[in-house]
């Protein structure tokens, strides 16, 4: 196999790796959300996807709006700071354009579900739902009871998503992936994942990996596809290499109310463009400038030459 | 200065909660107002947490959300979100917790996930849990921040996200929950304290200009007050002054007290 048999374009990855009907998760809180490659997802035109993500928010409303979703599984849903996803609200609450399968836990519920997945177990014990409305509505929100001490614990069992994609600064073109700045659950939910596509900022030299390897997150023995996309989190953030774009949050709101706005978005935005680089180009230098930060570098850390 | 309006008053009383030392879990916009607030006054040692991993969180702007990168530049740490939840909240290292609400009724459990009695088909999709169950169940204290009106201060919440007090007298320590529960009901009207036997929610203060009709015309159920109803301390005007200039400069979530407008309150915007 040669060294970089897992670079592929975005196009190729989600081709080869998503499949219709697959549970798919896209994760990213709120720092790195694939964007990129959800966007690729719609205009693929997958269908019938089982949805996972931690806090389902603007790339969700345009995956549910765009018809690729039977089931969303999630732990909060929203536009952060700004307020409602109508999309999902239209599907949820009145079935429109297609009814939407809801599956929901607390955040800290569904990371459990991934971190039974990546660690083999069946399921996860946790405290938090007892005496909430949860088991009530989510039968996969269960009691356990403690063979030590008798108490009685809530229970989610494990999820092992069919693809996980996990968007992040940098990886070598084994996969070895690294991310700094807010982690998520990026590492978990690799781990829990049958199939790994990993886009990033900048594919580097293996060296640059291994110069700093307390830093990499996900290993390249997990990873089947490395997708090169800068600016691939657009309008969400990469720690220091862009800002969260707040103005095309707020932005959102007014195109989310209105079915035909967001139909127009979609083929302006996605179905319009063949690519992430056609997307920033449409973006303008000037958004990609304003969003650029100043440098601020850590301390080098010696690791010490053994020899 | 003009005097502190009702959700500064709001804001003001929600930073007092906040004890030197304490770790506390924020949400944006009031709760994280109140923490800076805090922070620049009583409480300089107060250390942020966030349940986007963020440990000592030391931001140089105001965060727009839970996740913003101006949390993680000059934070002491950053850990994965399982940890966050594991070690800092299940593992019994958190103070205080803030949250907001869409719902909450006399023995402060709270709604934020839907509205209408059917959960199937409901009226409003809400944004659900996030973190807040965890928070109330693990805390030491909790404070809720929320916008007072009829519709959220209900005799029966549509849907139980968080527990509160249950059902109040020691319901919620039988339910094992080892967190020390709600202390305070904190809104744009007035502060609430809970009844240390039957756990009921309890009138305390109101802020200045807010009657007591006002307030038990926003209220759904038949509210018990203290023995005496005192008027909300007014923000000092130095610290009202770093509100204003440093803290919230653009008015974004406390609108200018000419204006009015201002971003909603935590019930929507949690994360």
């Amino acid at each position: 196999m040669a060294d970089d048999a897992r670079i592929l374009t975005m196009r190729e990855a989600v081709a080869r790796f998503v499949r219709d009907g697959d549970t798919v998760a896209l994760e990213g809180f709120t720092h790195l959300i694939p964007f990129a490659a959800g966007h690729e997802i719609i205009r693929q035109r997958r269908r019938d996807l089982t949805l996972v993500r931690l806090t389902p928010d603007l790339l969700m409303d345009q995956l549910v709006h765009a018809g690729t979703a039977r089931r969303l599984v999630f732990g909060w849903l929203g536009n952060p700071g700004v307020g409602s996803l109508h999309a999902v609200r239209r599907a949820v609450e009145r079935d429109v354009p297609a009814p939407l399968e809801i599956e929901e836990y607390s955040h800290f519920g569904l990371l459990c579900r991934y971190q039974a997945g990546a660690s083999g177990l069946p399921f996860f014990p946790l405290r938090g739902f007892r005496g909430t409305d949860y088991p009530r509505v989510n039968p996969l929100v269960r009691e356990v009871t403690c063979p030590f001490t008798g108490e009685v614990l809530d229970a989610v069992p494990a999820l092992r998503p069919d693809v996980a994609v996990v968007h992040a600064q940098r990886a070598d073109s084994e996969g070895n992936t690294q991310i700094w700045g807010l982690l998520g659950a990026q590492r978990e939910v690799a781990f829990a994942a049958r199939r790994v596509i990993v886009v990033v900022e900048e594919i580097v030299e293996e060296a640059v990996i291994r110069a700093d390897p307390n830093r990499t997150q996900i290993p390249g023995a997990i990873v089947d596809a490395v997708v090169e996309a800068p600016g691939g989190a657009h309008p969400s953030f990469a720690q220091g290499f862009y800002d969260r774009d707040n103005a095309a949050y707020l932005a959102w709101d007014r195109i989310t109310r209105d079915p035909a706005a967001l139909d127009r978005y979609l083929e302006e935005w996605v179905y319009g463009l063949p690519d992430r680089g056609a997307y920033l180009e449409r973006l303008g230098r000037d958004v990609v400038n304003r969003l650029r930060p100043a440098p601020r570098l850590a301390s080098p850390v010696d690791y010490g030459d053994y020899r | 200065m003009s005097p502190a309006t009702r959700a500064e008053t709001m804001v003001f009383a929600a930073s007092r909660e906040v004890e030197d030392g304490d770790s506390v879990f924020v949400g944006v916009g009031l709760p994280n107002l109140a923490v800076q607030l805090a922070r620049r006054g009583h409480a300089p040692r107060a250390r942020l947490l966030y349940e986007s991993g963020v440990f000592g969180a030391r931001p140089a702007r105001l965060p727009i959300s839970i996740g913003d990168p101006c949390l993680v530049t000059g934070a002491a740490q950053v850990l994965e979100m399982p940890a966050m939840f594991q070690y800092f909240l299940q593992g019994g290292r958190t103070d205080l917790g803030f949250l907001g609400a869409a719902q909450v009724d006399r023995f402060g459990n709270l709604n934020t996930t839907v509205v209408g009695p059917d959960y199937r088909r409901p009226r409003v999709r809400l944004p659900g849990a996030g973190g807040a169950p965890d928070i109330a169940w693990n805390a030491r204290r909790t404070v809720v921040i929320l916008r007072q009106d009829r519709r959220k201060f209900v005799s029966r919440l549509d849907f139980r996200t968080t527990v509160g007090w249950a059902e109040g007298g020691r319901s919620r320590e039988a339910l094992g929950a080892p967190g020390g529960g709600p202390t305070r009901v904190i809104t744009d009207l007035g502060v609430y304290g809970f009844h240390p036997e039957t756990r009921e929610m309890i009138l305390e203060s109101v802020h200045a200009g807010v009657a007591i009709e006002e307030v038990r015309a926003a209220v759904g159920w038949d509210l018990r007050l203290a023995p005496e109803v005192r008027v909300t301390p007014a923000p000092e005007p130095e610290m009202l002054a770093l509100l204003r200039e440093e803290i919230d400069p653009k008015g974004i979530y406390l609108g200018r007290p000419s204006s009015g407008k201002a971003l909603s309150g935590p019930s929507t915007s949690r994360s």
